[in-house]
């Protein structure tokens, strides 16, 4: 990873941001849920957004995949602006929900297919591209059965296999391992990191999991009450509050440790039904 | 300018020719339709209503001579109308798909990518479409056994197959941008039920217009069903007449279906908020 940098393009575009904010802003009736933020992340990294319930997080997310229009300000993703420019945007990333967008009643090759016609990759390269998805998520095996009968982790799995396919500069997981066993909360890391190293992805991801965004993240954000409190590389977060800190504590030094009774019903329940679905 | 981000992942140099919108709307109805290959059942329970009202209510009042039908036997009269109730009934349940799958997380994977809105409305159009065919098919056969005088020439069932489709694309659009504003399953169910029956009996599907009184024939002119029953009664059966003429017919159709697609297309992006 550590070539000469002018000649290479993907090194070069380290120069242009994944993500820019300009004083981002939305809110909900009196509530807000993104307050002014302006930060950048930089290509090529896996960045870790890091938030108590109700931080503001998945209205970020949703923000910066053009699914919810800012009330105020504005960002820049994969060099392309979410308000004017939704569709160039939407072209050059892909989103893994918290939720469930495999569809159950479909094959894991169908859902490929289904993905690979919508992102326009021609004929001739779409079966080897779902073929090659397959194999990289490691679920060739399971190509042809119905995605209802797949394990939490093959579905997460899966799902990343259908955001990657049209090679996304920039891939947005919101929360990816979010009710799954050990064993394959650590094959989807392991994914993750390998997605980064072949393809070059930046990797922009939420997680409530400390031991996730120490092992996986570049860079970790703070954020709460729609502001970001502090972002910096984890062993730096760490370091700032002693040497034997962990990011559990930095995240209690950020977040305050009252329990924030914010974030509605209807996001508990889905976050609940999506937990139960994968287990 | 040759950075990563700026350029255009490879895909889609190449992929995203003129025909891009076209394909959209296909993967979209293509995910449907395998679907409805991998799980029929919907389709059979579907068989049950036009049965019941063909085999018995038509069977019944066929005996009553109740309805000016104008010369028609009121089996051969009704069973248009029985055909277009049934693609309404199927068609105007179909928006608490989208609900479901707004629930499951699967409509923000097909809005995240660069599919234009409006694909992504006619695409589950297309999909109902598909459906409705094969309600086409069960309403032929039940008639024909019921010795309906249908008329089975190219051309009339092309046309009828037309009329079916459109109208099951009105209905399902209708019902896309009924889920999109009350969002939630159970107010969905609630409006389905209180919508269906007024359209089907707001309309010239089992009666005349000519039958009924001055404000519910005014509320029946502007009903969608009412042209799509009247292209049937004409395309479908031996001596059935249009009387508003095949073109009025599927001009009216094709205007309400151009109007629910640009509310729809609107009102899409509006299910996840």
């Amino acid at each position: 990873m550590t070539s000469v940098s002018t000649e290479i393009p993907s090194r070069a575009s380290e120069a242009v941001p994944a993500v820019q904010t300009m004083e981002l802003t939305r809110t909900f009736d009196d509530l807000v849920a993104v307050d002014h933020l302006s930060f950048v992340t930089a290509s090529g990294s896996i960045f870790g957004l890091l938030g108590p319930n109700g931080a503001g997080k998945s209205t970020l997310i949703k923000m910066l995949t053009t699914l919810l229009h800012p009330t105020a300000g504005t960002a820049l993703v994969a060099g392309f602006d979410i308000v004017r420019q939704p569709r160039e945007v939407r072209k050059r990333i892909g989103y893994v929900s918290q939720m469930l967008s495999a569809d159950g009643d479909l094959t894991g090759y169908e859902n490929l297919l289904i993905s690979a016609k919508l992102y326009g990759i021609p004929r001739h390269e779409r079966s080897q591209r779902i073929g090659q998805a397959l194999e990289f998520m490691e679920l060739t095996h399971a190509a042809d059965r119905v995605v209802r009968h797949y394990s939490g982790g093959m579905i997460r799995r899966l799902e990343i296999a259908q955001s990657m396919l049209h090679r996304p500069a920039l891939l947005f997981l919101d929360e990816p391992t979010v009710g799954l066993d050990p064993v394959a909360k650590l094959a989807v890391w392991h994914r993750i990191q390998a997605l980064r190293g072949e393809f070059d992805t930046t990797i922009f991801m939420t997680t409530h999991d400390m031991d996730e965004a120490d092992e996986l993240c570049d860079v970790v954000a703070f954020m709460h009450s729609g502001r970001l409190l502090a972002q910096g590389p984890p062993a730096e977060l760490k370091a700032r509050l002693g040497h034997e800190a962990t990011l559990g504590d930095v995240f209690i030094h950020y977040a305050g440790s009252a329990i924030v009774e914010e974030g509605e019903w209807t996001n508990v329940a889905r976050a609940r039904r999506t937990a139960r679905r994968l287990e | 300018m040759s950075h990563a981000h700026g350029a255009l992942p490879a895909a889609w140099s190449e992929g995203a020719g003129r025909f891009a919108f076209l394909r959209q709307t296909a993967a979209v109805a293509e995910a449907d339709i395998r679907k409805l290959i991998h799980d029929p059942v919907e389709l059979l329970t579907r068989m049950v209503q036009p049965v019941l009202w063909l085999a018995i209510f038509g069977e019944v009042f066929s005996r009553a001579r109740a309805i000016p039908t104008g010369g028609l036997r009121y089996l051969d009269f009704m069973t248009p109308g029985v055909l277009a109730q049934s693609v309404l009934f199927g068609a105007i349940f179909y928006g608490i798909s989208l609900i479901w799958e707004r629930d499951l997380g699967i409509v923000h994977k097909f809005l995240v990518s660069p599919t234009p809105r409006a694909a992504l409305v006619l695409g589950r159009a297309v999909s109902s479409m598909a459906r409705s065919l094969c309600q086409m098919i069960l309403v032929f056969l039940l008639a024909s056994l019921l010795g309906v005088h249908l008329r089975f020439g190219v051309a009339s069932l092309a046309g009828v197959a037309a009329a079916v489709m459109l109208g099951s694309a009105i209905f399902s659009t209708f019902s896309l941008i009924a889920a999109c504003i009350v969002k939630s399953r159970e107010r969905f169910m609630g409006i389905g039920q209180v919508l269906t029956m007024p359209l089907f009996f707001a309309s010239n599907a089992i009666y005349p217009l000519s039958m009924m009184p001055g404000w519910l024939r005014s509320i029946s002119i502007v009903n969608p069903l009412t042209y799509q029953v009247d292209a049937l009664r004409c395309l479908m059966i031996q001596a059935g007449a249009s009387m508003f003429g095949l073109p009025v017919d599927f001009a009216a159709q094709l205007l309400a279906f151009a109007v629910l697609v640009a509310i729809a297309t609107r009102l899409y992006p509006k299910i996840i908020t």
